[in-house]
């Protein structure tokens, strides 16, 4: 059986923190190595706080929310609807799925106590009344590992009832998804957990904080976004927000996959590196005797840079930035600023191995098979794009087929009720926009097997 | 036939529904477990959730046939997914995929011939620093190459009596 192999070659440019412990070959799951290390020191500081305080550091700390959006986790705890009376409940997000991201499963699989901690603290911070973790399901031994974990936090005082002898009691629980990729979308975790279908839910007003699980306020955050909690709180928010770079604070796990010699999960000081540093120096670059073609910076649903692409504007200070690919910094705003978004951290790298209708007819096929097929756009949307990109690749192409892509993806964005529309929509568009000339002639060229002999589709 | 609950689900099912403040919420836990024991949901085990959650039959239908995972027919003794999305693709997946279906003699979505193993595609199973991947039930396996695929199969076919399958069934959804 193999769970999630430990990686003990830490590359120097490393600044790790949350996973500072994941990788050593002496550190187990159980509670006893946990307490080892200082383990729940964090959560009885915590309980020695007043909530507001521990809302305060995680304000100041300028926390990001690490699954995708980037939305600071401490506005979302303040827009919590605390004068309705209901039950507050906050919920892990650990669907890990968006294509690329595999950094998640490091935390849950090799340090779950540290989520734990981390939500215990969350779930004081917001005077939680019920906490839960939602897995994705292809993560079984991660689900038992958890569950194992918060077994022997409760033994401990740690959760459940009158934790650390506060007074304050919070029951936690695992549950597991059935791999559907939209229950990574808030509303549609949550309509899951209601145990319904995921379908999301329209905001406004349907936005968690204040109608959220059971149409009680909620909390949703990320795994790793959990984990920093217990280490702004511990540090002090001022002291956290010296790590990293103004806006973009902390450390962050970033995902690199795809064609480099050295894939893998590597946590980074926020901002502090370039792309061009986790693709050629950390991820020791592309493959012997092969081109970059296409960089994906943020996970699938991100819209992709074109090797050669340069990103031109004005920083916030007036100053103009001219960028190349590998000079993208690596941290929330970075990506933006070149047209993209840092997402769930998931780098993935192609190079000219395959051909870019491929890429594409690949993305489209996991988006048209993941749409929840609530709104009418995105469910024959993302069909009618993956159809189309299934039929270019397998060798018949047309070249109107590139107008017709664009103009399925502009009629998606925008116009349903989650963001899985823009999801879908952004890599048609963008791969459409970027690669116009490649899949112009490969509708003049009408080959099935693309450049080489890697099949994608 | 009636669905008769073994006496481990009964537990786990009256332990499991107080945890949730609604008890609709036990659901997919639920469907979890049938499904562990019988390796698919059956629509008596869907009539028996509904009554212990004061649902309709419908309403467990509908979460049965929306999530992936969930099956309403029974898979081969091991149920294979080899990871299709893009990291793992741009790594030889696919190959990896028609190696698994070549071992059994199978087709994609169906159960093999011998009745061992049922292979499927799955979307990104978030290890794409170690693509390509591929689940073989509870387990993930890493770096696979066609060799690697070929030992894992040869250890399936040693471990896995063959046997004539139950009726071919597509086990996709979508």
């Amino acid at each position: 059986m193999i769970v999630a192999p430990k990686r003990t070659e830490i590359h120097p440019k490393e600044r790790r923190m949350i996973l500072k412990h994941a990788d050593d070959p002496n550190y187990d799951t159980s509670i006893d190595c946990y307490m080892r290390h200082g383990g729940y020191e964090v959560l009885k500081k915590a309980l020695a706080m007043k909530p507001e305080e521990v809302q305060d550091h995680v304000m100041k700390a300028g926390i990001r929310g690490r699954g995708g959006a980037g939305f600071p986790a401490g506005m979302k705890w303040k827009f919590l609807d605390r004068k309705s009376g209901k039950p507050i409940y906050l919920i892990c997000n650990a669907d890990e799925s968006e294509p690329g991201t595999f950094k998640d499963r490091q935390i849950m699989h090799k340090d779950p106590h540290q989520l734990v901690e981390g939500m215990m603290i969350a779930a004081w911070a917001t005077n939680t009344a019920k906490a839960f973790i939602y897995i994705r399901e292809e993560m079984p031994h991660g689900a038992l590992i958890l569950e194992q974990a918060i077994e022997e936090a409760r033994a401990k005082g740690f959760v459940g009832d009158n934790i650390g002898g506060s007074g304050y009691s919070c029951d936690l629980i695992v549950h597991r998804g059935a791999a559907a990729y939209i229950c990574g979308e808030e509303t549609g975790l949550i309509e899951s957990l209601e145990g319904k279908r995921a379908y999301p839910r329209i905001k406004p007003p349907y936005f968690p904080a204040a109608l959220g699980l059971y149409m009680c306020p909620t909390i949703v955050n990320n795994v790793e976004t959990l984990c920093h909690v217990k280490h702004a709180v511990d540090m002090g928010g001022d002291e956290y927000a010296k790590l990293g770079t103004p806006n973009n604070s902390g450390t962050r796990i970033w995902s690199l996959s795809g064609h480099v010699q050295r894939p893998g999960y590597y946590e980074l000081e926020n901002g502090k590196h370039t792309y061009g540093e986790l693709i050629y120096d950390i991820g020791g670059g592309l493959k012997p005797g092969r081109s970059l073609l296409a960089v994906i910076p943020g996970g699938s649903s991100s819209k992709v840079w074109r090797a050669g692409d340069r990103f031109k504007g004005k920083n916030r200070d007036g100053s103009e930035y001219d960028w190349g690919i590998e000079d993208v910094p690596l941290n929330f705003d970075g990506p933006a600023a070149a047209g993209s978004m840092s997402g769930s951290g998931a780098v993935i790298v192609v190079d000219d191995s395959v051909d870019i209708v491929d890429v594409l007819a690949n993305i489209n096929a996991f988006y048209a098979h993941e749409s929840c097929g609530q709104c009418t756009p995105c469910r024959e949307g993302s069909l009618w794009m993956k159809k189309i990109t299934s039929r270019m690749a397998a060798g018949q192409a047309r070249v109107e087929d590139v107008d017709l892509l664009a103009s399925i993806g502009d009629q998606i964005a925008g116009r349903t009720i989650c963001a899985h529309g823009e999801a879908c929509a952004w890599p048609t568009q963008s791969f459409v926009a970027k690669f116009r000339d490649k899949f112009i002639e490969r509708a003049q060229r009408q080959a099935a097997s693309g450049t080489g002999e890697t099949r994608l589709i | 036939m009636a669905f008769e609950p073994s006496q481990p689900l009964r537990e786990y099912t009256e332990k499991l529904i107080p945890r949730y403040p609604q008890k609709r919420s036990a659901i997919m836990m639920i469907l979890h477990f049938i499904q562990r024991e019988q390796g698919f949901i059956s629509l008596e085990a869907q009539e028996w959730v509904a009554a212990q959650l004061d649902l309709q039959p419908i309403q467990v239908r509908e979460v049965v046939t929306f999530y992936p995972f969930y099956r309403e027919h029974p898979v081969g003794k091991k149920f294979i997914r080899v990871c299709r999305t893009l990291s793992c693709a741009l790594n030889g997946g696919y190959k990896v995929c028609d190696k698994f279906l070549a071992e059994f003699d199978a087709k994609l979505g169906h159960t093999s011939p011998d009745g061992r193993v049922t292979v499927e595609f799955a979307e990104c199973l978030a290890s794409c620093g170690t693509a390509p991947v591929a689940m073989i039930d509870d387990d993930l396996y890493e770096n696979l190459t066609e060799d690697k695929v070929k030992e894992l199969c040869d250890r399936i076919k040693a471990e896995v009596p063959a046997e004539t399958p139950a009726p071919a069934a597509d086990t996709h959804h979508h």
